[in-house]
């Protein structure tokens, strides 16, 4: 414990602060020291009154997402160590409403992510006498790589068309969509086109890709929704071609 | 009673300017306005055609002119930016599969480049026949 860092940290007490104002705080830290063991030292030994979200502390429940010099970053998954030198400017993630300090209102961004229908679709029950759904390695790569979303919400801190309307279904919505559409035991893709194609889905995306570089679960949301475009262009033209509609 | 009192931070006009990622988006999109005016030049150029010999010689005399040309080659310049980091950006509007594997992304990369080179190409040869 030889390093000292000065973390700023926005606090908004919404019983006292008509603003966010910034406080200082100077924490030791060595290689090993996170930026959620760096406020749980401020919690336990200079400011009890500091509020702040985690749980597994280990990049997989998503909780302690927050802005790290600016930058969208769980809080777990961030060290002290590659900010030696500097100062580091901790403020509640982007785009949300600030609950108090470091802690966002995300009820908008869970509402979205419920509301896609994020879950296997079938048409026909299956028993287990049907015996196990089997998928070839090509299929599974198809979607697996957006199932490993933690719904940390920090691509929506990364996403300024969600900042500037946040009527914007945003990435990790539509990187869930085409999570369960591209996935050869889900059947209810018909049901979930209408998320894709509206003006709030993937066409409210003007491609800035900023999701994919902060998503800290190497999901690609920008490749989802692109890839969403495509889909969305194609069921167009054949809604034109069908018949009584 | 609920002491609630969520904070919204407003986006500021400037929100761009405040992070390299964004500028250097900006400047991306930021081509598609001298691209518009790029067009409209050639629309005119199409219009004067249509009104005549010295209506056209107008027209010429205006894009050679050295303020026009200026403008030209930064639409040039400024139009490669834009088809560098739409390349970049390819692999992820595609899904291409080659049997069991995907196609590396740097295929449809250099495929993009290819594409661009024959395009330049054919239109250098029509001109020049
Ligand atoms: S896509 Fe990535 S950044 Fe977005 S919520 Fe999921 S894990 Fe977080
Ligand atoms: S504490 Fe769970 S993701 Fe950081």
């Amino acid at each position: 414990m030889a390093e000292i860092m000065k973390m700023s940290i926005l606090r908004y007490r919404p019983e006292t602060d008509e603003k966010p104002v910034w406080q200082s705080y100077d924490v030791p830290y060595n290689h090993e020291t996170s930026i959620l063991d760096a406020l749980g030292y401020i919690k336990d030994e200079l400011d009890p009154t500091l509020s702040y979200r985690w749980s597994c502390r280990m990049a997989i429940c998503g909780s302690c997402g927050m802005m790290v010099n600016g930058q969208p970053k769980l809080g777990c998954k961030a060290f002290l160590r590659d900010y030696a030198g500097g100062e580091l400017k901790l403020e509640a993630l982007a785009n949300f409403p600030i609950e108090r300090d470091l802690v966002v209102d995300m009820s908008d961004f869970i509402a979205k992510l419920e509301s896609i229908k994020p879950y296997i679709i079938t048409q026909e029950p299956r028993s287990l006498d049907d015996g196990c759904t089997t998928q070839t390695p090509k299929q599974m790569e198809q979607y697996k790589q957006f199932s490993m979303c933690i719904n940390c919400g920090l691509c929506y801190a990364a996403c300024p068309q969600y900042g500037l309307d946040n009527k914007f279904t945003g990435p990790a919505a539509l990187a869930l969509i085409h999570r369960y559409n591209n996935d050869t035991r889900d059947q209810g893709k018909a049901e979930r086109m209408k998320f894709i194609n509206e003006e709030a889905g993937v066409w409210g995306c003007t491609f800035v890709g900023n999701c994919s570089v902060v998503c800290p679960k190497g999901v690609d949301p920008a490749a989802a929704i692109q890839l969403g475009k495509v889909e969305s262009a194609k069921d167009y033209v054949i809604q034109m071609f069908k018949p009584g509609e | 009673m609920s002491k609630r009192k969520p904070y919204t931070r407003e986006m500021k006009a400037d929100w761009w300017r405040k992070d390299s990622f964004f500028t250097m988006y900006i400047i991306r999109e930021g081509s598609s306005l001298v691209i518009a005016l790029y067009c409209f030049m050639l629309i005119a150029g199409l219009f004067s055609l249509t009104q005549g010999q010295s209506s056209f010689e107008t027209w010429l005399g205006f894009i050679s002119h050295p303020i026009t040309i200026v403008f030209q080659v930064l639409t040039l310049v400024w139009t490669l930016y834009h088809s560098y980091t739409w390349f970049q950006l390819a692999p992820k509007a595609a899904n291409l599969w080659m049997g069991e594997k995907r196609v590396p992304d740097s295929w449809i990369v250099n495929a993009m480049y290819a594409a661009l080179a024959g395009c330049s190409a054919l239109g250098l040869i029509i001109l020049f026949l």
